[in-house]
């Protein structure tokens, strides 16, 4: 174990903790723009810079290895003077339309700047025009907001192992972008939107939608797959908004491209909330009560196997019920109506 | 070399640029039809190509050796060929009138030369004639008489510190690098040269290919790495070129390969082109670039040579610091740390250009001082203009003033007046040279040069740059000059890597010691050295102007009126100070205020 003094508080951590995760674990407040736990630091945003008794000039916390007997100075005149200054500079080149942004009120640039009180600007001057119209269908790409933080492009690489952007040009004119500049056209897990600490990333559908007031957030799990990924529901009135994931979650805070955007069908008016019942060879679905339609299926299912025999029915089982559940699907098959002939729709 | 008469041809890039080649061709076919004449000729006489010796400016230089007497001559076209060999090499008469001068000796003679020492001497394509020079004997008897940890001893009692900027010490280095535990380990040649002007490592890697891949080889040893990269940028090609075909000659002789010099030590080089990348030169970015990644610096700790190439450990040494070592197994740490001054030893190559008489590559002890560099070796200032500062270590580097002139060049003098070592650029500027401008200059480099990774470097040189352009085009404001120095110290403070944490110093030293140019600038929207062409008034003076009418034809807004063969006149509030007139004018008659 390694001891450390951190703001004259002491702490012991295990070898290979950051400095940043040490003062985390004090509940000492470092900013970060470009840190996540989840991925490998990266030291970009030089906001968690702090300085360490020895070393001649700041650090980045979320990059130095914790060494015994460190002593940690996590906020003085001149880390908030350097801290303010990149702050001052990625607003230098932010649209600052906070007002109609997306991400107002959720956003990290935002946050920084109301804490370190940067009114003014120094630095204003010529600003990145990387905005460009993207078609892809699900992800809102709005380039000038980017503080390239590397966060989407590490989540895409580190996580999802896709790799589907990653940097383009130098200095100033540094950006992300897919290669060749094209459009979007990856797997849509979104990854690099629930990790994207400013506007620059979001999903299309949220455009329009109820930002804070008013919303409603509600633990709930994703029912398309065996995952059971923990997702939280954003909802204003009776209407689903917004699809996010925590952090703390068991799957982490990541989602796929279904779990995260595949929410429209729960807004539609079309959508099927009774079960149907065919009465008639070549009758109309009809709604029907529960009951009525677990005795069709019991009485449909009873009258084959009398007739015909168990081998005569097939069970198809489906990905969004869990494992637990396809489980008790194939033993009822196999045990109870007494056939093997079972499937998954994972298969197909 | 053993000819009665041996002709050097200069065959470095600078050699080639001036028409080196076709002045070869033109001596091999005056030969040939003088060997026709007679039959003996041929024997006795050899042309030799020949790797830059320095004084580039004075290229083609070629070197006639008779016996054990030399001539150089200089400025040679393959036109003067033709009476070279006539009168001197068959006539035994040298042509004095296209000699060198004193000028010339009084350039190499006030050198030491350790790197250079072969360069322009041997040939760069011949592993014999490099063995032929005791070549790879320092590798021999390192790796079969001495243990690495006797190799890093040496070094570390050499004092040798790294030459590509940040002078760590060398045999430190590669301590810390033997001192993992790790299955593999790497050594990286730097040849990623990129400071503009800056030519030493292209220099040494196409005059004497082989004695860096020599220090590769012993530096190998010594950290136990079996695999080696030599990264050059590919605007290299000539280094390049030679590179590979120096590798290739060491695997044919065994100096690379398997069971070196029979021992059980295994080492083999690969060559990895850059693709153009200012950062890369940045030992992680570089890293980085190797393996196959946009060339982005990263956070350090960890050290490359903790945690390098493919997180193994891995040593990055700078083409001059390698070509060091093989002198210094061979010579001995002591004498390595005779030379230099206290705490920088041994000769540096430095690339002195800017305006000055002699221009070129030149190698000094450490510790030389900065007088003697410019006003013996560089002959002085051009057109006998005032000296106003010299610019050392690239555009990473600060602005010397005259005040400092008797400073020892070394890590710690340069590094004491705000300025760097670097890779060893030295711009000398003279009286009519704008400090604001100068700064300026540089900061476009290393802000189009900063890879955007991080926050300070890539915004913030992008606004120092903003500022100083609004003040050389006279839209200063009050508080630049605060602001500049502010934003400057930041960026420096808080960029992730050295390009980010340097750019800075051109702003910082400029306006340490030329603070008042800049208030001129801002202030009185003057620019004393009379540079900033939008703060300037162009006028025509009467009495020198012949009427030609050149400046009319060069002013895009029809600013100059005038009737052929009289004074004519500019227009200033239509002159929108662009300097074509200026640089039109034949007779001095324009002049700016």
């Amino acid at each position: 174990m390694i001891h450390l003094t951190i703001d004259d508080k002491s702490i012991e951590v295990p070898a290979g903790t950051t400095v940043l995760e040490a003062a985390r674990q004090l509940d000492i407040d470092i900013p970060t723009l470009c840190y996540d736990s989840r991925l490998k630091p990266y030291g970009a945003c030089r906001l968690c810079i702090v300085e360490i008794a020895g070393f001649p000039k700041p650090v980045t916390s979320c990059t130095t290895p914790a060494a015994d007997n460190m002593v940690v100075r996590t906020n003085s005149a001149l880390l908030h003077r350097l801290r303010k200054t990149t702050i001052e500079l990625l607003l230098s080149d932010h649209p600052n339309d906070c007002m109609v942004c997306v991400r107002s009120g959720d956003c990290t640039l935002q946050e920084l700047a109301y804490l370190y009180d940067v009114r003014e600007n120094r630095f204003s001057g010529g600003m990145r025009d990387h905005n460009r119209p993207d078609a892809n269908p699900f992800i809102q790409r709005d380039q000038n907001k980017c503080v390239m933080c590397g966060l989407c492009v590490r989540v895409c690489e580190e996580v999802q192992g896709v790799g589907a952007i990653g940097y383009s040009n130098r200095g100033f004119e540094a950006k992300v972008c897919p290669p060749f500049e094209k459009d979007l056209n990856c797997e849509f897990c979104g990854q690099c939107v629930s990790v994207c600490p400013t506007g620059a990333l979001s999903g299309k559908m949220w455009a329009g939608q109820p930002r804070q007031e008013g919303v409603k957030l509600t633990d709930s799990t994703c029912t398309y797959c065996g995952c059971g990924c923990n997702i939280t529901l954003h909802s204003h009135g009776d209407r689903l908004i917004r699809v996010s994931s925590k952090k703390t979650s068991h799957n982490r805070g990541w989602l796929c491209v279904k779990g995260r955007f595949g929410y429209d069908f729960v807004n539609r008016g079309d959508r099927l909330t009774t079960p149907l019942i065919r009465r008639e060879k070549g009758g109309a679905l009809e709604p029907a009560s529960w009951d009525e339609a677990v005795q069709f299926v019991v009485t449909r299912m009873a009258g084959i196997k009398e007739k015909h025999g168990p081998d005569a029915l097939a069970g198809l089982a489906s990905a969004r019920c869990t494992n637990e559940e396809n489980y008790l699907f194939q033993k009822f098959f196999r045990s109870v109506i007494g056939t093997n002939n079972i499937d998954h729709c994972a298969r197909y | 070399m053993n000819s009665e008469i041996t002709v050097n041809v200069c065959l470095g890039t600078g050699g080639i640029a001036a028409g080196s080649e076709m002045v070869m061709e033109e001596f091999r076919k005056e030969f040939e039809t003088a060997g026709v004449k007679n039959a003996k000729f041929g024997d006795r006489c050899k042309i030799h190509k020949v790797g830059c010796r320095g004084f580039c400016a004075r290229d083609v230089l070629v070197d006639v050796s008779v016996g054990d007497k030399t001539w150089t001559y200089q400025y040679i076209q393959p036109e003067m060929v033709k009476r070279i060999v006539k009168d001197h090499v068959l006539g035994r008469q040298p042509i004095t009138e296209w000699l060198v001068g004193d000028d010339y000796h009084t350039f190499h003679d006030n050198q030491k030369k350790v790197i250079l020492g072969d360069l322009g001497k041997i040939d760069p394509e011949s592993i014999e004639e490099y063995v032929a020079v005791a070549g790879y004997t320092a590798a021999r008897k390192a790796l079969t008489q001495m243990t690495p940890a006797e190799i890093i001893e040496t070094m570390k009692k050499s004092g040798l510190r790294g030459r590509g900027g940040a002078g760590f010490p060398t045999g430190l280095k590669w301590s810390f690098c033997a001192a993992n535990e790790s299955d593999d380990r790497y050594i990286i040649c730097n040849a990623d040269e990129g400071d503009p002007g800056a030519f030493m490592d292209r220099s040494v890697v196409e005059g004497n290919p082989h004695a860096v891949l020599e220090g590769m080889i012993i530096g190998a040893y010594a950290i136990g790495a079996t695999h080696g990269y030599v990264y050059i940028r590919a605007e290299y090609p000539l280094a390049v070129n030679r590179l590979n075909m120096a590798l290739e000659q060491a695997k044919e002789k065994g100096f690379l390969g398997k069971k070196l010099f029979g021992t059980s030590f295994d080492f083999d080089i690969k060559v990895k082109l850059g693709a153009g990348a200012f950062v890369c030169g940045e030992e992680t970015a570089l890293i980085a670039s190797i393996e196959g990644e946009r060339g982005m610096p990263r956070a350090k700790p960890p050290f490359p040579a903790n945690k390098g190439l493919w997180g193994k450990p891995t040593i990055i040494n700078n083409v001059e610091t390698l070509a060091n070592i093989p002198a210094i197994i061979n010579r001995g740490a002591e004498w390595f740390a005779s030379i230099g001054s206290e705490k920088s030893k041994g000769t540096k190559v430095i690339a002195l250009t800017g305006k000055i008489r002699n221009t070129g590559l030149i190698e000094i002890p450490m510790g030389t001082p900065l007088k003697d560099i410019i006003f013996n070796i560089g002959g002085g200032i051009e057109g006998d203009k005032l000296f106003k500062a010299v610019q050392t270590g690239g555009p990473s580097g600060g602005c010397i003033p005259q005040q400092h002139i008797d400073l020892p060049v070394d890590y710690e003098g340069l590094k004491s007046v705000g300025s760097m070592m670097g890779s060893g650029g030295m711009v000398v500027l003279d009286e009519t040279d704008c400090m604001v401008n100068i700064s300026k200059f540089f900061l476009e480099f290393t802000q189009a040069e900063s890879c955007g990774k991080c926050v300070p470097c890539r915004i913030g040189t992008k606004r120092l740059l903003e500022i100083l352009t609004r003040i050389t085009e006279g839209n200063g404001r009050k508080g630049d000059i605060e602001l500049l120095q502010e934003l400057a110290e930041d960026v420096r403070d808080s960029s992730l890597c050295g390009l980010g944490m340097s750019a800075p110093n051109p702003v910082l030293s400029t306006l340490k010691y030329f603070r008042h140019e800049y208030e001129a600038h801002i202030n009185q929207k003057k620019c004393p050295a009379k540079v900033c062409n939008k703060l300037l008034t162009f006028f025509i003076r009467e009495d020198m102007c012949v009427g030609c009418g050149m400046c009319a034809k060069a002013c895009s807004v029809a600013a100059i009126t005038g009737e052929k063969k009289k004074p004519h006149h500019i227009d200033s509030s239509l002159c929108i100070k662009c300097g074509s007139c200026f640089d039109a004018c034949k007779f001095s008659a324009v002049l700016k205020e």
